[in-house]
């Protein structure tokens, strides 16, 4: 089967992408279309006293000017958090109120004032512009670890001391007992840098309201857009569910930042409504780099505890982490319950105990942004193996070899309980194919030409799949983590699949294609696959954490079990068999052991006619599934980066990058290596050039490409990317997930390797030419002393 | 206003267009042309590169007005009916893609720098394709495949080029 599972099949979405045909957002344009632009806080901390639209009302072609308490008092409610943390204390979590538009207080730069609706985006900016609003700045809070100190500004009136959890995990007595008779201590004090998504398409969102039916439409940039009726519904009480319609067209990338549904899609929806218009809101490069959920943003302080043979004994985590003005959907479950629980990594580690203290800042509001709270544990933990390597003179990665998990299934100390894995191979694989063993020879050449050349090792795990729905409520989730599927089978034999995943880059349209192929022998073309519409797709909970493979596809999977049952009874009838011996392959029905077939687009017919179907069997040939895993799955990885340091600009260049995964099966390398050299570049981007900079009084100074630095094609090479696969036994094709591994696993190899090049680990991210330079003359400062 | 008259993949368009219009809002807005994208506002990201009398050019950062007389193409142009371009091809075969989005104008620059290092009878090597990609940004993937695609196609545009002299 040639489209089937494992095949490098080319994708099947790409026709619309390469011919200029692809169907986003802001393509969309509707009859009478309007346009918003929004009026937006300047400052980060400030209490709005007067707003004067007059000047902008007046201006030919502006519709209407609406403003937050307007908004508010229409009873549109408040934007939630979908997950509910309990402090260590017990107590719960505290956190401000986020009015989707400006009532009072503007909290960071680019909170939205009011909206502006105009006959056309220029007008509209323009508008925006001329309304007045009168502000009474306030002190600014701005990073996470001033938020707590007494005289940081308090962001919001009901979060004493900006302190919105102080969450614990693992057992704080046996580690701090496991810790003090350790042999040997590490402590290292990292940060990690807080990053846009920048997702290439920017958000966009049109509103249409129907006043004959009450009810609306929504095109908008979503990666869930079931989650998003849910909540524009049931929480903000925009139009009830089956009065609204969200559509999710052809999105340009995601990376997280297209989970939330932001203030500017619940304004337009209300704005459609007040206007009697469409409205149309695309956000700008600025906007975005303003308004989009940032990521990561943690200070940490973590200690390892090792044994005389370098066997870890304990490990201690205290970390801050920067929530933003307001808390966002998934904001506190990211440096939780994707954080702390991955505080074990690949090591097998006896006790374990940490903190994290999520702060309210007057900065945008951070969420999860590819990988989610594991980036920031796999980074914190290899910076530890490295350092503890280098204090105790140790080879790093004969230190993480004595260290791995090697049987499964693994208990961690922090709640999770690993699948399956093989650590020690995927090690072997990336030092193979990174030809460790000629490592020395390349640094002495680089030393010729005056360059500083360093290896540096990542080793993770991760978790894909979020389950399974009843402990994640039992943790504080507001939503299950299931996934739905619906498989149809038309009179003629071609399959439609409606999913409750979106892809956003994935390329769904053809591997979820592949299972059916695989399945009954059917070309792959005469397969499509239907998502990102709630009038057509039966609710999901859409794309995010690696989820599509894992919980989606397993849906798929089951949806096509009872299909396959079905069509089997059909054809058995038919055929005068014995139901256990019809086989469906290569297209047909057939009677094992005969020449009895059937061909499969007559098994459809006959399901649709009806005229000759087993007794009592309900006509058509159409299942559907939900999907809840029994438990995440666990991708792991080994990542090798090699990187050449001009000691004299401090310039790193990245010469060589390794990755071996396991994501258990493969439906298709191809998509499955696309998603891996995103990843890595991502990574990358984090650990040398990516970092969202505001100054002391909240200004954002990192708002374009021109000041935040994304990673170009010149800036990483080609990678060797290779897959071990030890299946998961947690969903029936055995899939981990591989959409995240690249960002989570990239940053500490590409930093190890730096520290090994310049032989100081005083370095924090992004290790820009400057950063690297400082720190290569702080390590030479002893030595001019001397 | 100003009235301009181009050619937009082998049609003659007349608009009249405020000076402020950019090429791309024209593409995308007047002639409803939207595989040109706009992905930033400061002539950074690449996504709505198009091709002006032949050579690569942001439309984010071109006045319309200022192409009276111009032959531009965009996208949509450079499929010829049903075959797709060399480079369309490569970016499937190769994976080159994934959301999308910044495909069009990776596209677009592709086939230009291929044809310029042609016509200089220069070796486009990956690191020259990775220097050339300057100008286009992809978040989606890594740029690896992006450049096995580009070139692959120009090898095939290299022959298309022998067979047609």
């Amino acid at each position: 089967m040639t489209d089937g599972i494992g095949a490098r099949v080319a994708r099947k979405e790409d026709k619309r992408f390469i011919t200029g045909k692809g169907k986003y957002t802001d393509d969309i344009r509707m009859e009478n279309q309007a346009y918003a632009a929004f009026v937006r806080s300047p400052h980060a901390s400030a209490k709005v006293t007067g707003i004067d639209a007059s000047a902008a009302e007046a201006m030919e072609g502006v519709i209407a000017v609406h403003t937050g308490p307007e908004l508010k008092a229409d009873g549109i409610g408040d934007i939630i958090t979908g997950w509910a943390i309990t402090s260590k204390d017990g107590n719960p979590m505290q956190c401000g109120v986020w009015n989707p538009m400006v009532t009072e207080f503007a909290r960071y730069v680019g909170d939205a004032v009011a909206i502006v609706v105009a006959e056309s985006q220029d007008l509209a900016r323009r508008a925006a512009e001329k309304v007045s609003v009168s502000y009474d700045e306030l002190p600014a809070t701005v990073f996470a670890d001033h938020a707590l100190e007494t005289d940081a500004h308090q962001v919001h009136e009901n979060v004493p001391g900006n302190l919105i959890f102080n969450w614990e995990i693992g057992d704080e007595e046996k580690t701090d007992a496991a810790m003090s008779g350790a042999h040997h201590v590490t402590q290292i004090d990292i940060t990690n840098n807080r990053l846009s998504p920048n997702a290439m398409e920017p958000r966009s969102a049109v509103a249409v309201y129907d006043e004959a039916e009450d009810h609306y439409t929504l095109y908008t940039t979503s990666q869930n857009p079931h989650v998003a009726r849910l909540v524009l519904s049931a929480f903000y009480q925009v139009a009830p569910e089956h009065k609204l319609r969200v559509i999710a067209p052809d999105v340009g990338g995601g990376f997280g930042s297209k989970i939330y549904i932001y203030p500017e899609e619940i304004a337009c929806l209300w704005a459609s409504m007040k206007t009697g218009r469409s409205v149309k809101w695309t956000s700008d490069r600025s906007e975005a780099f303003m308004t989009d959920a940032h990521g990561r943003d943690h200070v940490t302080t973590a200690k390892m505890g090792f044994d005389a043979d370098g066997k870890i004994v304990g490990f201690h985590v205290d970390t801050i982490a920067n929530i933003g003005a307001y808390v966002s959907l998934f904001a506190t479950a990211t440096p939780t319950y994707l954080y702390g629980t991955l505080w074990s990594g690949t090591y097998d580690i006896p006790a374990i105990y940490g903190t994290v203290r999520a702060v309210h800042t007057n900065t945008v509001p951070v969420d999860a942004y590819r990988g989610a709270g594991r980036p920031e544990a796999t980074y914190m933990i290899e910076r530890m193996m490295e350092t503890a390597a280098r204090e105790m003179g140790m080879d790093p990665a004969e230190l993480r070899r004595r260290n791995f998990v090697k049987e499964f299934p693994y208990q961690t100390q922090v709640l999770l309980q690993y699948d399956s894995g093989d650590y020690d191979a995927l090690l072997d694989m990336a030092q193979d194919a990174a030809n460790v063993s000629g490592f020395a020879a390349r640094k002495a050449e680089a030393a010729g030409r005056g360059k500083l050349r360093g290896i540096g090792y990542s080793t993770f795990v991760e978790a894909c799949g979020l389950a399974p729905s009843a402990a994640a409520g039992s943790l504080g989730a507001g939503v299950g983590l299931w996934e739905s599927a619906e498989v149809r089978v038309n009179p003629v034999g071609t399959v439609e699949v409606l999913t409750g995943c979106h892809s956003h880059g994935q390329g769904h349209e053809t591997t979820f294609a592949q299972l059916v192929a695989d399945r009954f022998g059917l070309p792959i073309d005469s397969v499509s696959i239907v998502h990102g519409d709630t009038d057509k797709v039966q609710f999901g909970m859409g794309t995010y954490g690696s989820r599509s493979g894992p919980v989606g596809m397993s849906a798929v999977m089951k949806a096509l079990d009872k299909v396959e049952i079905k069509a089997k009874q059909i054809a058995a009838h038919v055929l005068e068999a014995s139901e256990v011996d019809i086989v469906i392959e290569g297209g047909e029905a057939k009677v094992a052991g005969t020449d009895k077939t059937m061909g499969w687009h007559e098994v459809g017919l006959a399901a649709y006619t009806a005229h000759n179907l087993p007794e009592g069997m309900e006509p058509g040939l159409k299942e559907t599934s939900f999907f809840d895993p029994v438990n995440f799955s666990f991708p792991s990885g080994a990542l090798i980066c090699e990187v050449e340091v001009d000691p004299d600009t401090g310039v790193t260049e990245i010469v060589q990058f390794t990755a071996a995964d396991d994501f258990g099966t493969i439906i298709n390398p191809m998509i499955v290596e696309g998603q891996v050299h995103g990843g890595i570049t991502q990574g990358i981007g984090q650990a040398l050039h990516e970092g969202v900079v505001y100054d002391d009084s909240g200004q954002l100074l990192t708002g374009s490409y021109m000041d935040y630095q994304m990673p170009r094609a010149a800036d990483v090479p080609s990678y060797t990317v290779s897959h071990g696969c030890t299946p998961s036994p947690n969903n029936p094709l055995g899939l981990k997930g591989c959409g995240e591994a690249g960002a989570i696993g990239a940053p500490p190899a590409v930093i190890n390797a730096i520290i090994d090049a310049i032989g100081t680990d005083n370095l924090q991210m992004p290790a820009t030419p400057q950063a690297v330079w400082t720190a290569l003359q702080s390590a030479k400062m002893p030595m001019a002393a001397e | 206003m100003n009235n301009v008259k181009m050619t937009v993949n082998g049609k003659a368009v007349s608009r009249d267009v405020p000076d402020t219009t950019l090429l791309s809002e024209f593409l995308r807005e007047d002639l409803r042309l939207t595989g040109t994208h706009v992905g930033c506002d400061t002539s950074q990201c690449g996504a709505c590169v198009v091709h002006v009398d032949g050579r690569a050019v942001k439309s984010c950062t071109t006045l319309a007005a200022s192409l009276d007389g111009a032959d531009v193409t965009t996208i949509e142009g450079i499929a010829n009916g049903g075959d797709l371009h060399p480079m369309q091809a490569a970016f499937n075969t190769h994976h080159g893609l994934q959301c999308g989005f910044c495909t069009p104008g990776m596209i677009m620059s592709g086939i230009d720098m291929v044809n310029r290092f042609q016509a200089d009878g220069k070796d486009l090597t990956e690191e020259a394709i990775r220097e050339e990609l300057e100008g286009n940004i992809c978040r989606c993937t890594g740029y690896h495949n992006i450049v096995k695609a580009i070139e692959d196609a120009a090898g095939t545009m290299a022959d298309m080029a022998k067979a047609a002299e």
